[in-house]
């Protein structure tokens, strides 16, 4: 063994054992230690007289992930889609409260939406590629803002690309149709998309149930890679998937948050007995 | 498992309670064997001995099925929080379980040797009476796995020292019946495995009390002393 350390060669016939890398593997992650990205604060959502979110209190920390987790109707959507206002685009809806992103409330009238939708990428259930070459899809958040320029354009398909795994997949066909693309394909072209333009927040609602299993691994992974960067947010039905995927996960039942902490807590020992019930599958 | 709402999968409830009544009846048979292994060994009795040491396959057979039971709950349910823990409680259970069958099995054997060489019966009224507390805290064990309480793990856990204090005694006396007759050191030596194994299977009580303790309360009180268990337990 030419790689040996000192401390390797210190001990010799016994396996060097580093304890501190292992207690640093087996440390819990705390919300305490995190920095936050984005802080709700008393947050309510009225769908006209039917309230979907109640008091929510809550601060999603910086590039990690978070899951939302719940049943069905329990407003883990609504919520997310408060974070970049696309709920603005729904009739009779009126919130009350405050999100703050980068200190800014996100509801204040100074706000342009369509930055904060830049700064808040979303990505949806069914990929919904443009028809448009695989190549433009990426683009077209550049060319939208006015950047043409066919080097910067180049560079920067290649790099969401390879950020989202899909480069090299699609390398030698990226003037095909996207429509042609395979599902999990189709969700990473989103995923590059939403990245090409550089967010700060990812917002993720069930991105892989319209995917085989094969292809949910490779989002699951690329999420995994993508938290380096980004702030991301994820809803999903599937509970293993937030236990794989997220560093902490909040639980959302008839509007409110019910119990938000370290996912390794959350599916172990969680403090909420609703929570207990619906992770163990005796909801209902 | 009973206080706790059913799943919405019956068969998942089944399946739980297929394995916590495999493990009861493990710990039956395992609490059976050192029973047995202490009657043989306080009466000499070599038939019983040797039925111990015949039925020791039992217990080792049990703990390789509620594994095999184990490792496909977890890879059909996936199960979490409570019921995660629960399959965690079990797995590490079965091992001690299948230990104290290990060291009633030693005593059997020693049994045998000691009543070939005849040694007089009262030199081992000690441990007659460490074997007797032991036997209690393995029974009381088994109930707190078997009712998954944990006040009663934490009580049970509680004795564990008081079996270390009993072996140090032990000990003591037999260092010094092998002093006074240094002829019969190999037989005394046979009574110090037995004390020995004795404070083993105490060891093996103990963590089945604490694997009840992190199902209960989701605490993992292991290799601490008994006055922070009970502040983990208490603290609530």
């Amino acid at each position: 063994m030419n790689d040996q350390t000192d401390t390797d060669k210190a001990a010799p016939g016994t396996h060097a054992v580093n304890l501190s890398a292992l207690t640093g593997h087996m440390g819990k992650l705390s919300l305490a230690d995190e920095r936050p990205c984005i802080n709700v604060n008393g947050l309510n959502l009225h769908y006209g007289e039917k309230q979907a979110l109640k008091d929510i209190t809550m601060v999603v920390p910086e590039k990690k992930a978070t899951a939302f987790i719940g049943p069905s109707g329990c407003g883990k959507s609504t919520l997310l889609r408060c974070f970049n206002r696309m709920n603005d685009l729904i009739d009779n809806v009126h919130t009350s409260g405050e999100i703050r992103i980068g200190g800014e409330n996100i509801f204040a009238n100074s706000v342009n939406v369509a930055e904060l939708r830049r700064k808040v990428g979303m990505v949806f259930q069914k990929p919904n590629p443009f028809p448009k070459s695989i190549y433009e899809n990426v683009a077209y958040g550049l060319r939208i803002q006015g950047i043409n320029r066919r080097q910067t354009l180049d560079a920067v398909v290649e790099k969401a690309l390879k950020s989202a795994a899909l480069w090299d997949e699609v390398k030698d066909r990226l003037d095909d149709n996207a429509l042609g693309l395979s599902g999990g394909q189709a969700q990473r072209l989103v995923i590059a998309r939403a990245i090409a333009i550089e967010p700060e927040i990812l917002l993720l609602d069930e991105p892989c149930s319209a995917l085989d299993p094969i292809s949910t691994l490779k989002v699951e992974e690329l999420i995994y890679q993508l938290k380096a960067d980004y702030t991301i947010v994820i809803v999903t039905h599937n509970m293993q998937q937030a236990a794989r995927v997220s560093d902490y996960t909040a639980y959302m039942y008839l509007g409110e948050l019910i119990e938000f902490n370290d996912t390794d807590t959350l599916f172990t020992n969680p403090g909420e007995k609703m929570t207990e019930d619906y992770i163990t599958g005796r909801y209902g | 498992m009973s206080n706790v709402p059913h799943h919405i999968s019956r068969q998942f409830d089944n399946e739980l309670e297929t394995i916590r009544s495999d493990v009861l009846a493990m710990g039956g048979l395992a609490e059976q064997q050192f029973s047995d292994a202490l009657e043989a060994l306080i009466r000499f009795d070599v038939s019983l001995a040797e039925q111990v040491i015949e039925n020791e396959v039992k217990v080792n057979s049990c703990e390789v099925s509620i594994d095999e039971e184990c490792v496909t709950l977890l890879a059909r349910r996936q199960p979490a929080a409570g019921d995660l823990r629960f399959v965690m409680a079990v797995i590490k259970t079965i091992t001690d379980l299948e230990r104290i069958g290990d060291e009633a099995d030693k005593i059997a054997r020693m049994t045998i040797n000691l009543a070939e060489k005849s040694v007089p019966r009262s030199n081992y009224i000690g441990i007659n009476t460490m074997g007797v507390f032991v036997r209690d805290m393995v029974r009381d064990a088994l109930n707190a796995f078997a009712r998954m309480d944990s006040q009663e793990a934490l009580v049970t856990a509680g004795k564990e020292p008081e079996s270390d204090e009993q072996y140090a005694a032990l000990l003591r006396q037999l260092i010094t019946y092998m002093m006074e007759d240094p002829r019969n050191i190999s037989s005394f030596m046979d009574a110090v495995w037995v004390a020995r194994a004795l404070e083993r299977i105490a060891d093996h009580a103990r963590n089945i009390c604490e694997y009840v303790i992190y199902f209960v309360e989701g605490k993992d009180v292991r290799h601490i002393s008994i006055e922070q268990m009970e502040d983990e337990v208490r603290g609530g």
